[in-house]
């Protein structure tokens, strides 16, 4: 199931833009922002909704800029891995701390901390280019130094080969003994205990898989944008991921990724016609899903799925 | 303690009245409705707006007196306007569904409320401090207050042990305090909760919004106030115990003195203060300063 | 013989309310024993101290000669000790089997991120388990809509899938019919003796403690007031004024 819709999704984002070149940018944005969305779905399974994940979206852009800018890495395969990495390990040392909230606290913790973040980045500019930002260059390819052009393509492409896997492994995740023993903490943390297991070590391994998908979607999007700003870490995009995750629908992986795709599509109109007021387009859409839509628009999906295939 | 700190405790602590207001009132519809309200910072914002537009208006027919009367009535407005719509159209609908599609329709309450203020008001940023000046500065012993701090720091103390007094004595207070403790009860006392709901939350908007009028004549009123203060009051809310009004007013004066403390010593870092005071609090005491989350029987 | 558990002294508070107040006693290998007494009287409470829920603000705990004390419940679980509760403890969004099947990869180890949990061998042994208290039909509910006398009996399924060597059973037939309570206790009991389970149960009707317990021990205001073979207790009229008269 998992497989045959998100391999569709792949492969209407692969040809629409033969046709319209343009939207293959937008796709790249919708991969980096689904695999963060990817990264909080995760955490709403074990009833964790974090607030604060730009941070671990920040941290992935940071990383690369970081990493090409001081220590000359180039090579984009390196990056991106470095780069999660970077984003997995800031994720299990602050989940160290995070394992021991729940609910609104959880969630107001994971705010506070990515607004310390977002705080540092903008104010320490000689590190971070403080509200400039930094530029992101364009990378290597197996020592081969593409074209702007070129690299974006690949990237378009490459996006797109990381999100199928990204889909994969963490369907996979989710199914196993560690996954639905992250849904078990959810719908009972006592009993999860008086089964011998520590539901802090199932939340904190939960963490660091949806920091690492987090920050690799960081680095897609600073590698496509080619600027990466504190900007990325602001509250208001760890609601945007939030947002992503919950209207696509948490009851599949390919939930998040048809959540970004449908929001960066929903913002480029709305840019067009409604320049300011994108914002209302997005938070009535929202209402929209939430009203009509309870299980999201991977929910639709499904619903038209099975109508289709009984009798 | 020297003399030469007094102004920096004044400054917080007229601060914290302000941070006072809307955390109290997150925290106060948090208790009753059990939802995290994401846009209370933009009515905090909208307070703003609008008592900057209604004391302008009133200032040309009346002077800048009257003007003063814009504080107090634009919150009302505010409140009387948009508590009860939002509470019947909006929240109605979450009560009883999972956290994350609670907090994600108020989320796109404020995404809908941050681009209205930007089509109403612009993006150039509005400044009214009349009020300010018009209430002067107090000497004592060679220190100059503002007035209009003093009376911050006061109405903020009204406000505290207004609400304590409500809650206590009024009727409508025991029933917001009976629904808050025991939803069940409160059915089978046949408490009309509808009616406190809707109470509740235009009482919790009156208060961000009083915050944000308040706030207007000591700062700049722009694009983003309402995404700012929301944080803010979340980290406050959150360090008091979340539903408690003693702890938000403790909070909110720990998180004021920080704040001003670090415009002084460490004006950079002004921004982070509130949110390492909640990282410490939460670290030692996790349900904070006031919470305490009871066992579940088994 | 020495005791599988023993409590020495167990005190706890709620308020005004003594809980445990001065709770002594021992649990043999292989024994049965039902906790009676009127409601109130501390025997959930007893449970709670006994598995770490909560701890006591004095006295000790030993299980099988250490001292479990100050363990949390996944620490004691993993020792040895499983409990079904009075109000089931599920998980309410998976369905039955899947409850199963997490108490046996939690004993098995939990740690696997990606095979799957619905593996044959898990699979086979959560319907054995189900199949013990004749749960198989239910198998593929979601517990959250199972009835109560049915949640009850996943509740011991899941403590059973834990293979522990002492259960601690909160009224396991409250939710069930009077008919099926005893074919019910049939099955539980035969579990626990093929596996040499030692067992407590904690109980409100006498006639099951009659018919099934080795020995009773009577709670009343958080004591242990009486203990000894169900004849001799049940027919004791402090007890029966005590526990039966009010419960
Ligand atoms: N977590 C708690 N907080 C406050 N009081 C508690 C708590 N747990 C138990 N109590 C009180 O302790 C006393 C003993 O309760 P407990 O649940 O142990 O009784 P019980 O013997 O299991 O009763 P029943 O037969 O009704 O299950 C009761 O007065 C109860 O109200
Ligand atoms: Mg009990």
């Amino acid at each position: 199931m998992t497989l045959r819709h998100i391999i569709g999704l792949a492969l209407i984002a692969a040809v629409l833009p033969l046709a319209v070149p343009w939207l293959g940018f937008v796709f790249t944005l919708a991969v980096g922002k689904g695999l963060a969305a990817l990264g909080v779905a995760v955490l709403l399974r074990g009833g964790l909704i974090s607030i604060g994940h730009a941070l671990y979206f920040a941290v992935g852009a940071y990383a690369t800029a970081f990493l090409m800018r001081n220590d000359g890495i180039n090579e984009f395969l390196l990056l991106l891995l470095l780069s999660t990495v970077v984003a997995t390990l800031v994720g299990l040392v602050v989940g160290v701390f995070m394992v021991r909230y729940r609910a609104i606290f959880f969630a107001m913790l994971n705010l506070a901390v990515s607004m310390v973040f977002f705080t540092l980045l903008s104010k320490m500019y000689h590190v971070t280019g403080g509200t400039d930002g930094l530029r992101v260059a364009t990378p290597t390819l197996f020592g081969f130094a593409p074209s702007r052009v070129q690299f974006n393509s690949v990237l378009q492409y490459g996006s797109l080969i990381l999100m199928i896997g990204a889909a994969l492994i963490v369907d996979r995740y989710l199914r196993s003994p560690l996954g639905e023993a992250l849904s078990a903490v959810h719908s009972n943390e006592v009993r999860l205990e008086y089964l011998g297991v520590s539901a802090r070590r199932v939340i904190l391994i939960a963490y660091a898989a949806s920091a690492a998908l987090a920050g690799l979607g960081g680095t897609v999007t600073a590698f496509a944008v080619g600027h990466i700003v504190p900007e990325l870490s602001y509250w208001t995009i760890s609601g945007q991921l939030v947002l992503i995750a919950v209207l696509g629908g948490i009851g599949g992986t390919p939930g998040a990724f048809i959540g970004a795709f449908f929001l960066e599509l929903v913002r480029t109109f709305a840019v067009g016609f409604a320049a300011d007021a994108w914002n209302v387009i997005i938070g009535i859409a929202l209402l929209i899903v939430i009203f009509f839509l309870p299980e999201g628009l991977y929910g639709l999906l499904h619903r038209t799925g099975k109508q289709g295939s009984t009798p | 303690m020297s003399s030469a700190y007094i102004p920096l405790i004044v400054d917080g602590l007229a601060d914290a009245a302000l941070i006072f207001f809307v955390a109290v009132g997150l925290t106060l519809v948090f208790s009753v409705m059990r939802i995290l309200n994401v846009a209370h910072g933009s009515f905090y914002a909208l307070g703003a707006y609008i008592s900057v537009v209604i004391g302008l208006w009133l200032t040309g027919r009346g002077g800048p007196v009257l003007g003063l009367a814009a504080l107090v009535i634009s919150p009302v407005l505010i409140a009387v306007l948009l508590g009860p719509l939002i509470e019947l159209t909006l929240l109605r609908w979450t009560y009883g569904r999972p956290e994350a599609l609670q907090i994600l329709v108020t989320f796109g309450l404020f995404l809908i409320l941050e681009d209205a203020q930007k089509l109403i008001f612009g993006v150039q940023p509005y400044s009214q401090d009349t009020p300010m000046q018009i209430l002067g500065i107090t000497r004592i012993g060679g220190i100059v207050y503002l007035n209009y701090q003093l009376i911050l720091v006061l109405m903020a103390v009204l406000v505290a042990v207004g609400l304590r007094l409500m809650l206590k004595r009024t009727r409508i207070g025991k029933l917001i305090v009976t629904v808050v403790t025991d939803q069940e009860l409160a059915q089978t006392l046949g408490i009309d909760s509808s009616r406190v709901f809707i109470l509740a939350f235009s009482l919790g908007v009156f208060l961000a919004a009083l915050g944000g009028a308040l706030a207007s004549p000591t700062v700049g009123v722009a694009p983003g106030l309402g995404s700012e203060t929301i944080v803010l009051a979340f980290a406050v809310a959150a360090i008091g115990g979340l539903g408690q009004i003693e702890g938000a007013a403790l909070a909110a004066i720990l998180v004021g003195l920080t704040r001003s403390a670090a415009i002084y010593f460490a004006p950079e870092f002004q921004p982070v203060a509130p949110y390492l005071v909640m990282l410490a609090v939460l670290l030692v005491r996790p349900f904070g300063l006031f919470g305490s989350i009871g066992l579940r029987r088994i | 013989m020495t005791a599988i558990l023993s409590v020495r002294d167990l005190h706890i508070n709620f308020g005004g309310v003594k809980a445990a107040d001065g709770v002594d006693l021992e649990i043999f290998p292989h024994e049965l024993v039902a906790v009676i007494g009127p409601n109130g009287s501390g025997k959930t409470t007893f449970l709670n101290l006994c598995t770490g829920y909560i701890s006591p603000s004095q006295g000790s705990v030993t299980f099988e000669g250490q001292a479990i004390t100050d363990l949390r419940p996944r620490q004691i679980t993993r020792r040895g000790i499983a409990r079904a509760f009075q109000i089931p403890q599920l998980f309410t969004g998976h369905s039955l089997i899947d409850n199963v099947m997490l108490a046996i990869a939690a004993q098995r180890g939990i740690w696997q991120p990606f095979r799957p949990l619905a593996q044959r061998e898990y699979l086979d042994e959560a319907r054995r388990t189900l199949g013990l208290l004749s749960l198989d039909e239910a198998a593929d509910l979601p517990t959250a809509t199972l009835p109560e006398g049915m949640r009850k009996l996943a509740d011991i399924a899941i403590a059973l899938a834990l293979k522990p060597r002492l259960l601690l059973l909160d009224e396991p037939t409250s939710g069930v019919s009077t008919a099926e309570k005893f074919p019910l206790m049939d099955k539980i009991v035969s579990v626990l003796r093929a596996g040499k389970i030692t067992a407590l149960f904690v109980e409100h009707d006498m006639d099951m403690v009659e018919r099934y317990a080795d020995r009773v021990l009577v709670w009343d205001a958080g004591r242990v007031i009486a203990t000894g073979a169900p004849g001799e207790i049940l027919r004791s009229a402090d007890v029966l004024e005590r526990v039966i008269g009010v419960s």
